[in-house]
């Protein structure tokens, strides 16, 4: 892990024009950077604006203020630099599982013996090799999550947005497909931001977690997850320090008092 | 697959028995009930009228000249519907400012302007074409609108982040996104195109199977008007079957449906 910034938000805030003709603030002065090689999660509660970071990271969206850099180059669109994967596969039904790997360099108009090379590549890597021909509706979520990664860093980008992308799976599955990405983002150094509802994923699969407040939203905190193995989250699972993380986490995010009866509670 | 393969076998075998008992009540339960064979004629007379047609009234000129209406009538209106579905999918703009009226020609019941069009284009294949390319306009344009509008927008996010032009966007995503809604449109234009020709056909001009429909009526040659029915359905199934056809093979990747296709 280098110094160097790949992915930075400066000062960033969102603002919508809602249903009502209100304005609303999705995030507000959010400023981070993510090192070469890192990888961050962000968590917090939902609706705190962290897919709107993602989408401006992407260059979807044209932050209100602030600016955000990938590569050290200000985000002005969609660019090559970043490539996101979001809970839903988005497979195209009608593309193979090989077609669908191609799709993103096939728009970025590489030649096709590169991209067939790189999408057999990935697919040997991912152990889907023999589903190339096969067409999505014939896999299981879990294969089709790894194809869509698959299809993710086929175009080889240097920053990774990962908006929850194993939350539709069942939780065994997600264990192993956490693993699989763990072990490509590290043997690829790849930069990556992840956005999660699963704190044991946070912990886990990160060097950093960034705790988002409620709307608007803002970085409260930053918890350095100092534990080994970042490229087995399964091991990291043993660690009895990931529950003290998780508590900290819990915490911050006040889930241990959301819900409960507020008074009578034997304090 | 063994109890849908059992399935199948005695679905048709059900369905065999049906016709035989549908064909032998339509020959002797006339009879027997007493109704008088220019109100039901029995299948062996219409199956005579089938041949002396053949032979004398040129029944197969008549059923090809529908068969082409039918065709060129189904492509046309498809080609436009899909086309506007399309366009206006693509530009809310164009939608907002046309709805009112696609809304208004939609309601129009547009048989009714068959004797408009005959009047325009006089007893030709035109006006009986034109009244298909009406009504099968609207099914396939508005399937195809719908599917325009309710591509996921993740997708084509998904598309713009890799940096996708306009063009692209609706090659690769949008365009193969509404085949399956633009073939169920053009299933019901095909069962349409032969309604469009026909009211076409009856309301003036002496080709078609229309015409020998009205002409059967004006004779009280009901076995007539039997044998144009049937040729006009089988026309039609002809045209269903031919776009059930095309459909598996373009959407060969859709998981296997049911084969009836219904």
């Amino acid at each position: 892990m280098s110094d160097v910034v790949r992915l930075e938000y400066r000062n960033v805030t969102m603002r919508f024009v809602a249903a009502s003709g209100k304005a609303l603030t999705a995030v507000e002065r959010v400023s981070l950077a993510v090192r070469d090689g890192e990888v961050v999660s962000l968590i917090g509660p939902s609706g705190c604006g962290k897919s709107t970071l993602l989408n401006i990271g992407s260059g979807l969206y044209t932050p209100s203020e602030g600016e955000a850099f990938v590569d050290g180059e200000r985000v002005e669109g969609p660019n090559a630099h970043v490539a996101f994967m979001l809970q839903k596969d988005l497979l195209l039904p009608w593309r193979t599982v090989l077609e669908n790997v191609m799709f993103g360099v096939e728009i970025q108009r590489l030649a096709l013996p590169e991209r067939r090379r790189r999408a057999h590549a990935l697919l040997e890597n991912f152990n889907l090799a023999e589903f190339a021909g096969h067409y999505p509706h014939q896999l299981s979520g879990g294969m089709r999550q790894r194809v869509a990664l698959a299809r993710t860093l086929a175009v080889d980008p240097s920053v990774l947005l990962l908006d929850e992308p194993f939350s539709a799976v069942d939780a065994q599955t997600r264990m192993v497909l956490q693993r699989g990405l763990a072990q490509t983002l590290k043997r690829a150094g790849k930069t990556a931001l992840l956005i999660t509802h699963d704190l044991l994923e946070a912990v886990t699969l990160s060097d950093r977690v960034l705790v988002m407040s409620r709307r608007p939203g803002r970085v409260i905190d930053e918890i350095r997850i100092e534990l080994p193995q970042r490229d087995d989250p399964i091991a990291r699972r043993r660690e009895p320090r990931v529950n003290e993380y998780v508590a900290r986490l819990m915490d911050r995010l006040d889930i241990s008092h959301a819900g409960q009866p507020a008074a009578g509670a034997s304090a | 697959m063994n109890g849908n393969s059992s399935l199948v076998r005695r679905g048709t075998a059900a369905s065999v028995a049906l016709l035989i008992v549908v064909l032998a009540a339509w020959q002797w339960g006339p009879g027997l009930l007493g109704i008088p064979t220019f109100i039901i004629p029995p299948l062996s007379a219409v199956f005579d009228e089938f041949l002396r047609m053949l032979a004398v009234s040129a029944l197969m000129t008549h059923t090809g000249v529908t068969a082409l209406e039918v065709i060129a009538g189904f492509v046309l209106g498809s080609l436009l519907g899909a086309f506007f579905g399309y366009v206006l999918g693509m530009s809310p703009t164009a939608e907002f400012a046309l709805s009112p009226y696609i809304l208004a020609l939609q309601i129009a019941p547009k048989v009714a302007f068959a004797p408009l069009f005959i009047l325009w284009m006089g007893f030709t294949l035109y006006p009986k074409i034109l009244v298909a390319i009406l009504i099968v306009f609207f099914p396939v344009m508005v399937n195809v609108l719908t599917a325009i509008r309710t591509v996921d927008p993740d997708l084509v996010n998904l598309a713009r982040a890799f940096k996708a032009t306009r063009a692209q966007i609706f090659w690769k995503i949008e365009f193969p996104a509404s085949l399956p809604p633009l073939f169920a449109g053009l299933r019901i234009a095909s069962t349409l195109a032969v309604v469009g020709v026909v009211v076409g056909e009856l309301v003036g001009g002496n080709l078609g199977l229309g015409y020998l429909l009205a002409f059967g009526e004006g004779q009280a040659n009901t076995a007539m008007v039997f044998v144009a029915i049937l040729m006009l359905t089988v026309v039609g199934g002809i045209a269903y079957l031919a776009v059930i056809l095309v459909e598996q093979r373009v959407l060969h990747y859709l998981p296997r449906r049911t084969l009836s296709g219904v």
